[in-house]
């Protein structure tokens, strides 16, 4: 496979077969948070495509030219939190000063996703699989598209039945759970197509 | 050994380096330079740019109330701001109504300032201040309430409005981990402009009564701000009806004192409704305002007299004693304070006695 190929399938899997969301069940409390509305779920899923790809190459290079030649790898979740949070402030102050259109669209929810687990996620399993820096960017990239698809779907369907009858102990965040599981069955179908 | 060291270097070597960028950004993009807000096209402040619209009036001595402190959790900073607002974020949406948006209310404590900005603050606002206190005086009224006064220290005089109220804060202790405001009615006359007296009934558990009812002694110095409210005497000259229940003495206190010094002629039919005479307070004082005030009659009223307590007054629910007293009130105006119910109970009666809505003002304890 071409080197653009394999950028192109990890990218893929991350969005579909591999969904960090759906698969792993990562970042769900902002997920159940942020899911009522198909226009803040946009907003947050857009902020965490952003965030992940930019941080998960970020973090490869501290990763390799840091903590690598060290022999300090065991400190990798200490570094990455605060590499992922400074990140999140200064790309907010950035936003804001620069756009505030943008900002709108955007800032506001950089602050909600410093601490979300799957962008820390993201930056951990690309060391797992030992992927090069491209191949991390790739992997980041995709990874939020995959979490932001699946959030939009969430708010889609959540938005729908705002207006239905759930059992009264099976509203919030009960039915919500259910969806997210259906969903990440739903998910599964895409195994295979990409290997 | 050294690999501590090393991964101790690391760390900090990380941190410290982000730590930099950031107050290297923060200087720096945060910068919004002077900006101007002004105030009802009269005020002009100059101010840096960067903080919440709330505590960069708070900073020129502009009140704005707000319950939560700026965490855009109560919805009570609302600020028209004419002009450099820009468009309403998220965080202030759940907040606004769609009459508000059209009117360009915002969420002060969301709003940051970054241009030069046009507000419309109301003028009762802008006489909203801080102020130092010391607890001059300390009285039981009842078993229940307490009679305060402070002295004004800094700054040494307030103005305001009979019928208007101030926000205590109470410090930190036992039952906050941080400092809250509370309001209350002030009882004593505008005239009296270095001194506030407020009637404060203990509730169990409450923050600021314990605070006030079990932690204050004389002496002590508080932080209040105000005035604020909107009940207030109107300027007529129609007959009046005053309801109150308990601590809601306060206001219609101050009210019928000012009454006094103006030398009103208005007519006053003033019902004060009480459970027992142990809940009684201020009859002698109130009973005597009607040799100063020539139009003025008081009736206190209780709902369940104890067997010894030899009540000859009027009883039964302050609504029926109303009812009693008074046969056809569209021409009167009515000011109540009191619960929020007592005062539905209260305005469902004037309205079936013909007083119009827009004549029955009240201040409801929330």
């Amino acid at each position: 496979m071409s080197e653009f190929g394999t950028y192109f399938s990890i990218f893929f899997a991350a969005v579909f077969t591999n969904n960090i969301l759906l698969t792993n069940y990562l970042g769900m409390c902002s997920f159940l948070g942020a899911s009522r509305e198909i226009k803040t779920a946009s907003g947050l899923g857009t902020a965490v495509v952003f965030v992940m790809a930019i941080t998960s190459a970020l973090n490869w290079l501290v990763y390799n030219y840091l903590l690598l030649p060290f022999g300090l790898e065991y400190l990798r979740f200490i570094i990455f939190i605060v590499v992922i949070a400074a990140f999140v402030q200064l790309a907010e102050m950035i936003i804001e000063r620069v756009s505030q259109r943008l900002y709108h669209a955007l800032g506001i929810f950089l602050p909600l996703i410093t601490v979300n687990c799957a962008i820390l996620g993201v930056s951990l399993f690309m060391v797992i699989r030992s992927y090069g820096f491209w191949q991390s960017f790739a992997y980041g990239a995709g990874s939020g598209v995959g979490w932001a698809l699946a959030i939009l779907a969430m708010a889609g369907i959540r938005q729908k039945m705002a207006k239905s009858k759930i059992p009264r102990g099976l509203e919030g965040a009960g039915i919500a759970l259910i969806i997210a599981g259906i969903m990440a069955l739903a998910f599964i179908g895409f195994n295979g197509m990409i290997s | 050994m050294t690999a501590f060291l090393i991964a101790l270097a690391v760390t900090s070597a990380v941190t410290t380096i982000l730590a930099v960028l950031m107050v290297i950004a923060d200087a720096y993009i945060n910068d919004y330079g002077e900006v101007t807000i002004t105030v009802n096209d009269d005020k002009k402040f100059t101010v840096e740019g960067g903080s919440s619209l709330l505590s960069t009036l708070k900073e020129q001595e502009v009140f704005i109330p707000s319950a939560c402190g700026g965490r855009g959790s109560c919805g009570l900073c609302k600020v028209k701001v004419v002009e450099g607002g820009g468009d309403v974020l998220p965080t202030e949406e759940p907040w606004l109504t769609d009459e508000e948006k059209k009117d360009s209310v915002r969420l002060s404590c969301q709003l940051k300032v970054r241009s030069d900005m046009r507000l419309q603050i109301a003028e009762e606002l802008l006489n909203v201040k801080q102020f130092t206190a010391t607890v001059a005086s300390l009285r039981d009224l009842t078993y229940d309430i307490k009679e305060v006064i402070l002295a004004l220290d800094e700054p040494g005089s307030i103005e305001f409005k009979a019928g208007q109220f101030i926000q205590l804060e109470v410090p930190e202790y036992e039952l906050t981990d941080e400092p809250v405001y509370r309001a209350y009615s002030i009882a004593s006359p505008p005239s009296q402009h270095n001194r506030i007296e407020m009637e404060i009934r203990y509730v169990p558990n409450g923050i600021c009564t314990t605070y006030v009812h079990k932690h204050l002694k004389e002496g002590d110095k508080v932080t209040i701000n105000g005035p604020y409210g909107e009940f207030h005497l109107k300027d007529t000259d129609k007959e009046m009806i005053c309801i109150a229940g308990g601590s809601g003495m306060a206001p219609i206190k101050a009210i019928l004192l000012d009454m006094v010094e103006k030398g009103s002629k208005r007519k006053v039919q003033y019902f004060f409704g009480a459970r027992a005479v142990k809940d009684l307070f201020l009859l002698d004082e109130m009973k005597a305002l009607e040799s100063k005030l020539s139009g003025f009659k008081f009736i206190p009223a209780l709902s369940e007299p104890d067997a010894e307590d030899k009540w000859e007054g009027d009883t039964g629910l302050i609504t029926e004693v109303v009812a009693r007293h008074v046969p056809d009130a569209s021409t009167m105006e009515a000011y109540l304070c009191g619960s929020p119910f007592m005062i539905d109970a209260c305005v469902k009666v004037l309205k079936e006695k013909g007083m119009p809505e827009e004549d029955i003002f009240y201040d409801k304890f929330a």
